[in-house]
């Protein structure tokens, strides 16, 4: 069995990482879990969080996902994230601005449709912010 | 014959013409490659959704409970064509082919007694359809403002996708779109989006087999949360995820198509340009001549 895990992380834009990592942590659908070599096959939905890759070497070790698909299978990781962002380059001000816009969005949203999209704005990027601390 | 100056005239404007051709066909190329990148790129998380996907479904413990956009609604009574074309013309038969293929295609639906509603991605598309089938286009989104397409351009027109069959609008969703083969060709494509078609379980073991290196030999996956949930949070985003494929194929497609038929359009105006330039010296020759023989004929006569 290989002592390090094969860690994919692809975005439909393009394939965002590729490294080997000794274990990687994921926010799952039903709860947090970690995925280290010999992990058994397991396929998940994961929602908006954090990535924590440890041992990749040279690449970042936190990136943030808006959702996703994890696939586990013989000592290989894919995750399929719609959004990644990598933690340390996220902009502290810049969230901030844009967690109070969509804060004011959000008061001045009218019931129903509008207003649970402006709901979900709010919670994706407070937990973007919350990433970035 | 023509006058020397009507001659001159003509030969100026296709000379600009021909300037504005060869630089359309520049601008082509290079956007073509850009084009071509970004839907290679799309490739690697298209191809491992597509696997997931067999394999949750193949896994499947029956067919029965699965989520309605892969099962359908069990009727095919309405069809939803969704149509991928181009913002711009001058690229060619491009947005011809798909309008054509359409129109074909809705003939063959409405004279099946089926009903056929049409949701057009792009202007040309809406304009070419419009003549003929103007009461059937339902929907009409354009991306004319969208320089670089990206993932989340593709949101609204998904959600409404799913909107539209939650509501019931439609039982069947077929995307047309041209497939960018290589530089010379595209290939005008239709593909069923919904429901969605299931890889056959051999077509899927036999690929594993092939092209998969990390074979499980039948490992059982865990699913979490459990297939049908999982399948119902997969489809969707499949269905988004085909969408801007197709989208980002049509965009190099198109400036594949550009750069072609403007490359033609520069060579026409060349010839052009030449068989003009030759009657112009021709007249001008005859002028000339004319004048002669009338100075040397009037001193003969004196």
């Amino acid at each position: 069995m290989a002592d390090k895990l094969a860690f994919e992380l692809v975005s439909p834009d393009r394939l965002l990482m590729s490294v080997e990592a000794d274990s990687v942590a994921m926010p799952g659908m039903e709860g947090d879990f970690g995925v280290m070599p010999g992990h058994a096959p397991l396929m998940s939905a994961l929602r908006a969080g954090v990535i924590q890759v440890e041992g990749g070497g040279e690449g970042p070790d936190r990136i943030y996902i808006a959702g996703g698909f994890a696939e586990v299978a013989a000592d290989r990781l894919t995750v399929l994230a719609e959004e990644a962002i990598v933690v340390d380059d996220m902009d502290r001000a810049d969230l901030e601005q844009r967690v109070a816009e969509a804060n004011d969005e959000l008061s001045g949203a009218a019931e129903g449709e509008e207003r649970r999209l402006a709901e979900g704005k709010v919670g994706v990027l407070q937990e973007m912010l919350g990433a970035a601390r | 014959m023509a006058n020397l100056k009507e001659l001159k005239n003509r030969i100026t404007s296709v000379t600009s013409t021909q300037k504005i051709t060869k630089a359309m066909q520049m601008v082509a190329a290079a956007k073509l490659r850009r084009a071509q990148e970004a839907a290679e790129n799309s490739r690697p998380y298209a191809q491992r959704m597509e696997r997931m996907i067999a394999s949750v479904a193949a896994n499947l413990p029956s067919l029965d409970t699965a989520p309605p956009l892969v099962v359908g609604t069990g009727k095919d009574d309405v069809h939803l064509l969704l149509v991928v074309t181009a913002e711009r013309g001058l690229c060619g038969a491009f947005n011809t082919n798909i309008i054509r293929a359409v129109q074909k295609e809705t003939r063959a639906l409405r004279d099946a007694g089926k009903t056929v509603k049409l949701f057009c991605v792009g202007r040309k598309g809406q304009e070419g359809l419009r003549r003929d089938f103007g009461d059937l286009i339902v929907e009409y989104v354009t991306l004319r403002d969208v320089k670089q397409l990206s993932f989340s351009d593709i949101r609204p027109i998904a959600e409404k996708l799913s909107q539209m069959f939650t509501d019931g609008e439609f039982d069947v969703c077929t995307l047309y779109f041209n497939a960018f083969k290589s530089v010379i060709s595209q290939v005008v494509t239709d593909q069923q989006l919904i429901p969605v078609k299931l890889p056959e379980a051999e077509a899927e073991s036999a690929e594993n087999a092939g092209g998969d290196a990390d074979d499980l030999g039948g490992a059982i996956y865990e699913y979490e949360p459990e297939e049908n949930d999982l399948l119902g949070v997969l489809v969707p985003r499949n269905i988004s995820v085909q969408i801007y494929r197709s989208l980002l194929e049509s965009g190099a497609a198109e400036q594949a198509a550009r750069m072609t038929s403007m490359d033609n359009a520069t060579r026409n105006a060349g010839d052009m340009i030449d068989s003009l330039t030759l009657t112009y010296n021709r007249t001008r020759q005859a002028i000339i001549t004319k004048e002669l023989i009338e100075i040397v004929s009037g001193a003969e006569a004196l």
